[in-house]
């Protein structure tokens, strides 16, 4: 321990630490200041920066006794006697925060360029903001309302982005920004990290590093007895289920005979320290007899390949999806022309810059016992807050949360309390369990609450990925355009684990068509178990990949017909009257006409042409469009229940709340539920608080997924208040009265003022039966404008041009927030992304061994909404939250072929390989940044 | 989770007490940079842990830029994001305040130094490819006293510096400011994916003559074998010749034709390595005779 002495946001601070502290800990564990946060500890996302002397620095990895002597500023600073900092405002007046992670380290390294410019008396320009914000990353935003806010703190005047939109209600359809971030951009917002609990224990994990092996035994003595360490448990000391999953309940909680991909845990440790836990890891023996492994799906699939799961009738085949439509024969004769090709698309990691993190308290819980202050409710001989075995944690699903820790201690899921934290982003990424058995475990066996926080290295090891896939796809056309036939066969890399593989790997397939009106129609995809890392739900939910091969086949279709590519789109676009390849009929709400069309004329103003050529670069635009379901569809219940209770506050103005346990990972859904029940009550949108996902306060809302939460939970929140205001109103002389009143009312007649709904879905239909798989689908078209550069071959996006229509825009500045982060999240589909595994052993082990697109890539974003409503949605409103991050992708390598005439066929795009293609005249790139190997050739059909 | 790297931070504030330390330590200690790479090599376990830290950034004069003698000097403690702002190196090392401008973000350039670059040795630090470029020498110091080394004798592989960072202390960088006909300038290209090293860096210095025939030139490329590499073979090609696109492509050639290209997973082929320094190596000489028969300073990137 050695003395620090620091000015920390004017204060002079004084602290006794050891020397080899980093500056982050020192503020976040020492002085409390939990504003700035950590993504990565490798310096490699900037979600940490502080100011040093005025100077942005990674906390992180910044000793901290190099600031010896020196001034530190962190967000906390920012906002003073009340008043936000300009830059503070502008993020909230722009909607620039989502899920609010990254936010601190956007303001602070934004703030230290508009001082540093001030100070030298020049103007920020745009440029300038994105050199100085080239290495703070945000996950979320795609960054145009990052710089849009920088300008306006800066001194310009700079309105928020807001594309127009239908006539707004009283709350629906105004640009509002979400309630919870004015906590995040003051650094006061507490993420589950941020979290601390008198007597709390910090837990690690023993992960296999194999891909595939027996376990002969596992010795955990020596780690046992380390001081420190309190106790460590592996498979045998699970009371209840040592299983876990979402659809398949296949994933060990610890593995205990076998590990099936490197992330698999073995054991878990809870100790007095994080260090004492990690020191303990190395100190558990387990002898391993290693399996040969299974690293791609169409290995998997043939016969003798080392099989995963012993005992599946099916062996490694997770799942064979099928659509059939018309006579696929037929169909083929029919055609004049046909395109057949195979795609490939990358294994991706969600990169949400939170890596996961959980704390389990255990039932009984006193942290007098720990020197804190006894629990007030406890000591009154209420029920305890910690009556339950809880789990803080930031998660998609808190109730499927609560029965899978239920279930693993052996107790009734009404045992069990989830208390959702704020989630630093999610993506489908948060839906399968990470931390919260295990620490449910470690507290109730040491009777103490336990943190488990991974490191982002371990989160790349351990979480579900985006599915790796193979796609051969032949498109068959008359002469004038109009499709026949569409058939396509797919593989998808489920990895080790079910996780929701079949759910995300039948949307590829049911989306394989693409959004057209195609009478004969045939998608076999075959999901396959690999030593791999697990693959699950991430953001597009397997149409990212499907769109990618069948808007590619649309554009060399279009060029073989020698027709307008966007002309071929239009004719075959599905519209009200269409039959899906499901044999759903679309009978409203189908915007995709009005979507191209809006993007047609906007590509096309001012001089267009295709391409270009201008320098050593060429310019191309490129088009292409999507779709995808809202809600859960496939005859699945889809439902959500919520809460509304309101009441008079001391001015005797009325107030509600809405409770629901969906769950907010910077999408912007308290902004939507406060706006739907709002509307509903005649208030406005700020009166309406939002609590959600704590599983003993709020109803079920279901899984937060397939971009469901606007429409189930919007209509639960909706019809709970419906509820409510009916029958306040038929209280005996409630006619006539406003809801003032009437809640006055209610208070004389002792009558509660707490409505329950419970909301069901319209019914949809499993797949293969025909009608209604969903009961919406939002639809869009986007544009691209890419330069490549001839002579690296480098790629970089200009402009986006997007159309969406999304039924309703109920808040449009959140509804804008997705749009663009969607589509910046998609270039990176199309650019950066590969999670690269070498023979089941990851190869992106670091961040920064994976680029996720940063503010440099962020191009010009032009955005149009499409409100086709539909009849069910709440106000017409269909999901959003995938939408935009499908059609990007094949808009980019549909330019780079304008540009270039070299056809990518496999994703990222890797410029390497592309130069040589332009060089060498090849037309086409089968190689993306990461592939080793051509893409495999597929039967199409049957089993390759 | 951070792992501890060291157990004693020591700031000393004198060169002498610096290397009085790391004696004490008898090899247990070692020289802090920035940390930026350093830090981050420890914690992910490609280097050992230390028992102590020795940071010379607070020792006087250290963190100074400074024309002395003949020379272009700039203290351990510099940072990049001080070479890339300072007035003189980008008059004089033109190619160094580009080379450095283009390491990592603003963070890690504010933290990151020169001499950290330096000293990590790697085949393609944007820093070091630039200051070998300028024919720069590195100031040691230790037990036995203080020496200048020329900048190629410090690499003796890939991340391995002929200092001993546990025993010795880079005081100081140096060059030799630009002549009124000389200029400099550097190039690197980059990918979008993975790791963020250059798929290849190339610097150069050159002056004119007043028949603008080329003189003193100097290349540096890398990646291009296990050190930073010095394309001697082409240096001699160039010198002499006229400054024109021809003699720049053929020094470029002659380059090729003496080094040994690598493919490097997930970064670059072979081919690609050498398309790129045949496409914009002679576009980087060409800037830097352009620099050469322009007086006033250019601005970096431009």
């Amino acid at each position: 321990m050695s003395t620090l002495r620091m000015t920390v946001n004017g204060r002079t601070v004084e602290l006794e630490v050891p020397e080899s502290r980093y500056l982050a800990t020192v503020l976040r564990e020492d002085l409390g200041l939990t504003g700035t946060k950590i993504g990565c500890n490798e310096a490699e996302c900037g979600i940490c920066t502080v100011l040093v002397d005025g100077i942005p620095v990674n906390s992180c990895i910044f000793p901290a006794f190099k600031a010896q002597d020196s001034s530190v500023e962190t967000i906390e600073n920012l906002s003073q006697d009340g008043a936000l900092h300009p830059l503070q405002q502008a993020f909230l007046d722009h909607g620039a925060v989502q899920c609010g992670i990254c936010t601190p380290g956007l303001i602070m390294t934004g703030k230290s360029l508009i001082d540093g410019k001030s100070a030298a008396g020049e103007r920020v320009g745009e440029t300038d903001i994105r050199a100085a914000l080239k290495d703070t990353y945000c996950r979320c935003t795609g960054y145009a309302s990052v710089i849009r806010a920088i300008r306006q703190a800066a001194g310009e005047d700079v309105e928020p982005y807001l594309p127009e939109t239908r006539a707004p209600g009283r709350a629906v359809g105004r640009a509002r920004p979400n309630p919870d971030a004015l906590g995040k951009i003051t650094g006061r917002a507490r993420f589950t990290d941020d979290y601390q609990f008198p007597g709390m224990l910090h837990a690690r994990t023993l992960r296999a590093n194999r891909p595939h092996a027996r376990i002969r035994s596992i010795d955990t003595k020596a780690a046992s007895e380390l001081p420190g360490v309190h106790v460590v448990l592996t498979a045998a000391d699970v009371p209840g289920r040592n299983l876990h999953g979402l659809v398949t309940i296949d994933w060990p909680v610890l593995c205990g005979d076998k590990v099936r991909y490197a992330g698999d845990a073995v054991a878990i440790i809870a100790a007095d320290s994080e260090e004492i836990a990690a020191a303990a890891l190395d100190l558990v023996e387990v002898d391993y007899e290693d399996l040969p492994a299974v690293t791609g799906p169409i290995e998997a699939l043939t016969d003798g390949a080392p099989i995963l799961h012993e005992g599946r009738p099916d062996g490694n085949l997770l799942k064979h999806i099928k659509v059939n439509k018309g006579d696929i024969e037929t169909g083929f004769e029919e055609a004049a022309v046909v395109v057949d090709r195979t795609y490939r698309t990358p294994g991706t990691e969600h990169l949400f810059l939170e890596p996961e993190c959980a704390i389990g308290v255990p039932a009984g819980y006193d942290p007098g016992v720990h020197g804190g202050d006894t629990d007030p409710g406890a000591a009154r001989g209420e029920r305890a807050l910690h009556a339950k075995t809880t789990v803080y944690v930031g998660s998609q699903i808190p109730y499927q949360d609560r029965d899978q820790v239920a279930a693993a201690l052996g107790r009734d899921p009404e045992d069990v309390r989830i208390v959702a934290t704020l989630m630093g982003g999610g993506f489908g990424g948060k839906e399968d369990v990470a931390g919260q058995i295990h620490v449910a475990l470690l507290a109730e066996a040491t009777g103490r609450p336990v943190k488990m926080l991974y490191s982002r290295q371990e989160s790349l090891l351990f979480h579900p990925k985006r599915h790796a896939t193979v796609i051969r796809i032949r498109t068959g056309a008359r002469r004038d355009g109009r499709l026949t036939a569409v058939q396509a066969t797919l593989y998808g890399d489920g990895g080790a684990y079910a996780s929701l593989s079949e759910k995300v790997l039948t949307r590829a397939t049911t989306h394989a068509s693409g959004p057209y009106d195609i009478p004969h129609v045939k998608v076999d995809c075959f999901a396959a178990y690999t030593n791999n890392a697990p693959c699950g739900a991430f953001r597009g939910f397997g149409v990212s990949q499907s769109c990618f091969a069948v808007e590619s086949n649309m554009d060399i279709l279009a060029a073989e017909l020698g027709m307008d590519g966007v002309e071929l789109r239009r004719m075959n676009a599905l519209r009200v009257g269409s039959v899906t390849c499901t044999g759903q009929e679309m009978r409203e709400s189908a915007g995709l006409e009005e979507c191209i069309d809006r993007v047609d004329a906007d590509m096309r103003s001012d001089d267009f042409r295709w391409a270009w050529e201008d320098g050593r670069s060429r310019w191309a635009w490129g088009v292409a469009v999507g779709y995808k379901n809202t809600g859960l569809g496939g005859g699945a219940p889809d439902k959500a229940t919520a809460e509304v209770e309101a009441w008079l506050d001391d001015d005797g103005e009325p107030r509600a709340e809405v409770r629901i346990s969906s769950a907010e990972m910077g999408q912007g859904l308290p902004a939507v539920l406060s706006a739907c029940a709002a509307e509903e009550l005649g208030l406005p949108a700020d009166s309406v608080n939002v609590l959600l996902g704590d599983t003993d306060y709020c109803p079920d809302g279901g899984p937060t997924t397939a971009s469901r939460q606007t429409f189930i939970s919007g209509n639960a929140a909706r019809h709970a208040a419906q509820a409510l205001l009916q029958r306040l109103r038929s209280q005996e002389g409630g006619e006539d009265r406003g809801f003032a009143g009437l809640l006055a009312l209610a208070r004389e007649n002792g009558t509660s003022a707490l409505e329950r709904y419970e909301y069901w879905a319209p019914a949809t239909r499993p797949l293969g039966t025909g009608g209604d798989m969903h009961f919406a689908f939002g639809f869009g078209a986007q544009a691209a404008l890419c330069e490549v550069e001839l002579d690296t071959g480098r790629v970089h996006v200009r402009r986006i041009v997007a159309a969406h229509d999304v039924g309703r825009a109920i808040n449009p500045l959140t509804l804008e927030g997705q749009i663009e982060g969607g589509i910046v999240m998609c270039i990176g589909y199309a650019l950066n992304e590969h999670y690269i595994q070498e023979q089941g052993l990851p190869w992106t082990t670091v961040m920064a061994r994976y680029k996720m697109p940063g503010i440099a890539q962020t191009p010009e974003i032009v955005s149009h909404i499409v409100e086709h409503e539909t009849s069910t949605g709440p106000w017409g409103a269909k999901g959003v939250g995938e939408l935009p991050s499908i059609p990007t992708s094949a808009a980019i390598t549909n330019a780079i072929f304008n540009a270039t005439g070299v056809r990518v066929r496999s994703l990222p795009v890797d410029q390497d390989e592309l130069l040589r293609a332009m060089r060498s005249g090849a037309g086409e790139v089968q190689l993306g940044w990461g592939d080793s190997t051509p893409i495999p050739s597929i039967s199409m059909g049957e089993i390759t | 989770m951070l792992k501890t790297c060291w157990n004693n931070y020591h700031a000393p504030e004198t060169v002498e007490e610096a290397i009085a330390l790391l004696g004490r330590y008898d090899g247990a200690a070692r020289v802090l940079g920035g940390g930026t790479d350093l830090l981050l090599e420890i914690q992910q376990g490609h280097k050992p842990p230390v028992e102590a830290m020795v940071d010379p950034s607070r020792i006087p004069g250290l963190d100074e830029i400074t024309a002395v003698n003949g020379h272009i000097v700039i203290g351990c403690a510099v940072t990049h994001t001080r070479i890339v702002n300072d007035r003189l190196i980008r008059r004089h090392g033109t190619c160094l305040a580009e080379g450095c401008g283009v390491i990592g973000g603003p963070q890690v350039r504010n933290v990151g130094t020169l001499a950290g670059n330096v000293a990590h040795a790697l085949p393609a630090g944007d820093g070091t490819i630039a200051l070998l470029a300028l024919d720069g020498e590195v100031q040691v110091h230790d037990a036995g006293g203080n020496r200048w080394m020329p900048l190629p004798d410090t690499f003796l592989g890939p991340g391995q510096s002929a200092i001993d960072h546990h025993r010795a202390l880079l005081t100081r960088l140096r060059f030799r400011p630009m002549g009124s006909n000389e200029g400099s300038a550097f190039f690197r290209v980059m990918r979008p994916q993975g790791v963020a090293l250059p798929m290849i860096s190339m610097a150069v210095r050159l002056g004119l003559d007043d028949e603008g025939r080329v003189t003193e030139p100097r290349i540096a490329v890398g990646p291009a074998g296990p050190v930073p590499h010095l394309a001697v073979a082409a240096m001699e090609k160039l010198a002499g010749c006229t400054a024109t696109r021809a003699s720049f492509e053929g020094a470029t050639e002659t380059l090729l034709d003496n080094v040994a290209l690598r493919t490097s997973k997930y970064r670059a082929s072979r081919e690609y390595r050498e398309e790129m320094l045949r496409v914009h190596l002679p576009a980087v000489m060409s800037v830097a005779a352009e620099r050469a028969r322009n007086v006033s300073p250019v601005e970096p990137g431009a």
